[in-house]
């Protein structure tokens, strides 16, 4: 039948009735536009995750040294929102922006998986009992050929049960090599130990305090326990005591200061000891320091030709006068306190300056006072037999620092690194020299990282084991950070592990088993939950109950200081970096609490809160004063090439009067060339550009600022 | 317009012979009841499409993961429906059980039955939570309360869901492909003419027509859709 033009009408007509007649068109309307409902994707969507049961998990954060109590939130297995934890004695219930991103760090796409083996430039996923294997049996080869003090590790973990683990295995197997990342409680402790007699960390009691003396350290900027420390500077706003910042730039910490003096960078050890001067001439200090101290003349000769107001001001920059008025105030404050440790307090400073800093305080009285310092002994509550048989062998090796881990890869240890592990730390990142650092670990055939994320020193290892991000798991987390009293806060799983990763002291504990012999009989737990509770035995209920213990020892006298170790230091003063008319301004670094320079990268959250003075797009910005600029044809917002001895970096300036002139300052923590899609490529990393420089009494890298040129792009 | 008759007139000069009308009568007739069946084919292929295609296009069946059986385990369990499905102590809903509410008697399997086994050795025991398929789960912009129904205006849970207590084995659950929703949302039948349960379906007129009777309102808006 041929369809004419009339019977086609018709059979659309035909259509269009029947249609009518059937649910379709009311259906498909109603289907559609639910439909448009269920776009997933769209920038404007708003997502629905499951519903669930509402708990609330308790646990310490230990992204920073700062150790909080926090709450998390949870639906279900889920965790939602992590609040400061009421009560708990170091933030009651505060919390800072890295703690409450802490959610894009366990649920971050960015994630290390599974265990990954390095191919052909590129990763291959590998199984745990395969990576296990593999690492074990290179391991025994290095052993059966007797180079078993070949292997390092460096961790960022410390002296808490995770790393001493790490430590005990080094010990077994027979390296001396242990490496912990210095921070400044190393500096302070070094210093006390050798001013005091004991080793201890200094604790400041902040709160009490009526005249708090800075040299540096950024204590709204992330410096010891970020939120303790906003939470102490509220009550010296109720109290009307005085905070006083000695710092070249104008920091968050310098602004909200009642007192900011500009000081030259590395010059902070200096004006300590003018300050020092003229309470000693003007005898304002505490008498019974002199009575009991040791060297206190020498000490008083080393002042008097070395540090008087007029030499001080001269290098300083700070003028007579103001030091006068700033060593009486101190001096005559009923609670004074000084303190030191630059920027976050991440880096360990000179010994002179961490001297002269102890110095002041005992001076002052603050001894063991209100509102003062105390020395606290490190907590010591892990108690393992000591390893039997063959194990036991201490090899005689020396402690290592870090900076010089070039040295000893490079042949300046016999026998050179054959083997590092690393284990939450990113030296590739944090470590000053960085660019010599990663040369140097490209040259050792078995580099292991245990890391929850792709940072810079797992990309260059040859095994990335991915341990339990810090929500997942178990770790007695040692809190120093210039707390009254140390304590050891315990972080708990607050969810279920998401990934196929492992707790880092489980991997351990796996990795000596499969060695076998006397290294697995050192380690003779079931797992690391089993040695973390035998560890603590009787102290578990009351660290699991509480989420803290509270280890003050004893007090240590400051009466008997031992002023001699400071005179030595002083005539030890370190060298400068490239002091000639080439370098003719000092870079220094700066901390703040939107950007994160440890080993633990900025999440996008916080990265977000960063301001496009200091990160536009990928550039970077460093503050310039406007005389500098001037003098140097830079302009406000235009590109800069900054070259220092060590390396070479496109920047963009940011023109400010917050910085002094000759010096530009540039943030930490950016610059990261892995990590995730948000962080990597952006800006540079100033630890390139600094070299190490090494304290001639304490042995660490204490580089902070470091000569620098800055020419027009 | 026309064009046959157009046709009929052009070719009139040209044809020979005086048939012409009979002709065209009859292709009249022959065209009338073209129009006519084409009317009823495109009638009748709509009311097909629109009765049966489109309703069997419209839905993919799935079965859930592991039958169960409710009547069997109303009978073991102490508090009817909420001895499974029960109120938070915050008053909120917990929905469908988790293992949580398996594992007291399912730690391991009861019987020899061929689910059991499944239902013990691929989530029981691999600590995995079932994907239950929902039958009743309504779009992500619908706020729904079973404290505000159950709790505080004392309804029953057959009230909306009927008698599932009794039923011994889990229907294939059938999802709308278009919106990724139950059928049950929309009910199985179509039209809507034919509802006689309030659990027949539950789209928004469902939940207005029942407030309306029993509160005689139907609702403000931002009462469902926060």
């Amino acid at each position: 039948m041929k369809i004419d033009r009339r019977s086609f009408l018709s059979l659309a007509a035909g259509v269009a009735a029947g249609t009518a007649l059937t649910p379709l068109p009311l259906k498909l309307t109603d289907d559609l536009s639910i439909w448009t409902q269920t776009f997933r994707y769209m920038p404007n969507e708003v997502p629905v995750p499951p519903d669930g049961a509402v708990s609330v998990a308790t646990s310490v954060c230990s992204l920073c040294p700062g150790g909080c109590g926090i709450s998390v939130r949870k639906i279900d297995n889920r965790a939602v929102k992590i609040e400061g934890r009421q009560g708990y004695p170091v933030n009651n219930g505060g919390i800072c922006t890295l703690g409450l991103a802490g959610l894009q760090l366990l649920y971050g796409p960015w994630r290390v998986q599974e265990p990954l083996k390095k191919k052909e430039g590129g990763f291959e996923k590998i199984s745990w009992d395969q990576a296990l294997s593999e690492i074990s049996g290179r391991l025994n080869d290095l052993r059966r050929n007797g180079k078993s003090p070949s292997v390092a590790a460096i961790t960022g973990a410390g002296q808490n049960t995770t790393g001493r683990l790490l430590q005990r295995f080094l010990t077994v197997f027979g390296s001396p090599h242990f490496i912990r990342i210095p921070a400044v409680d190393d500096s302070l402790a070094f210093a006390a130990g050798r001013m005091l007699g004991t080793a201890g960390v200094p604790a400041f009691d902040f709160e009490n305090s009526s005249y708090v003396l800075s040299f540096g350290s950024g204590l709204l900027d992330g410096w010891g326990s970020p939120v303790r420390m906003f939470q102490a500077h509220s009550r010296w706003k109720e109290n009307g005591a005085t905070l006083v910042q000695v710092e070249a730039r104008l920091s968050n910490t310098a602004a909200k200061a009642d007192v900011w003096v500009p000081v030259k960078p590395g010059t902070e050890a200096t004006l300590a000891l003018g300050l020092a001067h003229v309470i000693v001439r003007d005898g304002l200090h505490d008498p019974a320091i002199e009575a009991a101290g040791k060297a206190f003349d020498a000490f008083r000769e080393l002042l008097k030709s070395r540090y008087a107001p007029g030499a001080v001001a001269r290098q300083t920059g700070v003028e007579e006068p103001k030091i006068e008025k700033l060593a009486r105030d101190f001096a005559r404050s009923p609670r004074p306190v000084a303190v030191c440790g630059k920027g976050a307090g991440q880096d360990p400073v000179e010994s002179l300056e961490a001297m002269a800093v102890l110095a002041l305080n005992a001076l002052a009285g603050g001894f063991n006072r209100s509102g003062g310092v105390r020395i606290n002994a490190a907590p010591d509550y892990i108690h393992w037999p000591e390893p039997e048989g063959s194990a036991a062998q201490k090899s005689n090796g020396t402690r290592l620092d870090v900076h010089r881990l070039p040295e000893l890869i490079n042949g300046g240890a016999q026998p050179p690194v054959q083997a590092l592990f690393v284990m939450e730390a990113n030296p590739l990142f944090t470590l000053h020299g960085a660019p010599a650092l990663a040369g140097a670990v490209d040259k050792i055939p078995l580099v292991v990282s245990l890391s929850s994320y792709m940072d810079e020193t797992a990309a260059a290892a040859d095994y990335v084991l991915p341990v339990h991000a810090y929500l997942e798991r178990y770790e007695d987390v040692l809190i120093t950070a210039g707390l009254k009293e140390p304590l050891v806060g315990l972080s708990r799983p607050v969810v279920k592990p998401k990934f196929g990763s492992r707790h880092a002291g489980d991997v351990l504990i796996d990795l000596a088993r499969a060695m076998g012999d006397d290294v697995a009989a050192a380690f003779p737990w079931e797992n690391f939950e089993d040695c973390l509770k035998q560890t603590m035995a009787d102290k578990w209920d009351v660290l699991s109950d509480q989420g803290y213990l509270a280890e003050t020892g004893p007090e240590i006298p400051a009466g008997g200081m031992n002023f001699a170790a400071l005179v030595e230091s002083a005539e030890l003063q370190p060298p400068g970096q490239g002091e000639n008319g080439a370098w003719p301004l000092t870079l220094i670094p700066y901390d703040s609490m939107r950007l994160w320079g440890g080993h633990i990268g900025t999440p996008p959250f916080v990265l977000k809160t960063v301001a496009d003075t200091v990160l536009k797009q990928a550039d970077v910005f460093v503050e310039v004063n406007p005389v500098t600029a001037e003098r140097y044809h830079l302009a406000d917002g235009r590109p800069a090439f900054l070259e220092t001895p060590a390396g070479k970096a496109r920047v963009r300036v940011h023109v400010t009067d917050g910085i002094a002139p000759d010096v530009i300052a540039m943030p930490r923590g950016l610059g990261h060339a892995a990590y995730d899609d948000y962080l990597a490529e952006k800006g540079v990393n100033i630890n390139a550009l600094i070299g190490p420089v090494e304290d001639p009494v304490s042995g660490l890298d204490v580089a902070w600022g470091v000569k620098a040129k800055l020419t027009t792009a | 317009m026309d064009t046959t008759d157009d046709k009929c007139k052009c070719d009139a000069g040209e044809a020979a012979g005086g048939e012409e009308t009979g002709v065209s009568k009859v292709s009249q007739d022959k065209g009338l009841l073209a129009v006519i069946l084409a009317f009823l084919a495109g009638l009748g292929i709509a009311l097909a499409v629109g009765w049966v295609v489109y309703p069997a296009l419209l839905y993919s069946e799935q079965e859930q993961p592991v039958q169960f059986n409710h009547e069997l385990h109303m009978a073991e369990v102490p508090d009817g429906c909420e001895s499974c499905h029960f109120f938070r102590e915050d008053g909120t809903f917990s929905g469908v059980p988790t293992l949580d509410q398996c594992r007291d008697c399912h730690e391991s399997a009861i019987g020899e039955s061929e689910e059991e086994l499944k239902f013990v050795e691929e989530y029981m025991e691999k600590d995995q939570e079932v994907p239950w398929l929902i039958y009743s789960r309504q779009p992500d912009c619908v706020f729904f309360s079973h404290a505000a129904h159950v709790l505080k205006a004392g309804m029953s849970c057959e009230a909306c869901h009927g008698p599932i207590g009794e039923s011994t084995s889990l229907k294939t659950y059938q999802e709308n492909r278009i919106t990724g929703y139950s059928r049950d949302i929309w009910g199985e039948d179509l039209t809507g003419i034919f509802k006689k349960n309030p659990w027949d379906s539950m789209k928004m007129d469902d939940c207005a027509r029942c407030h309306d009777k029993e509160t005689g309102s139907k609702g403000a808006c931002f009462q469902c859709h926060k």
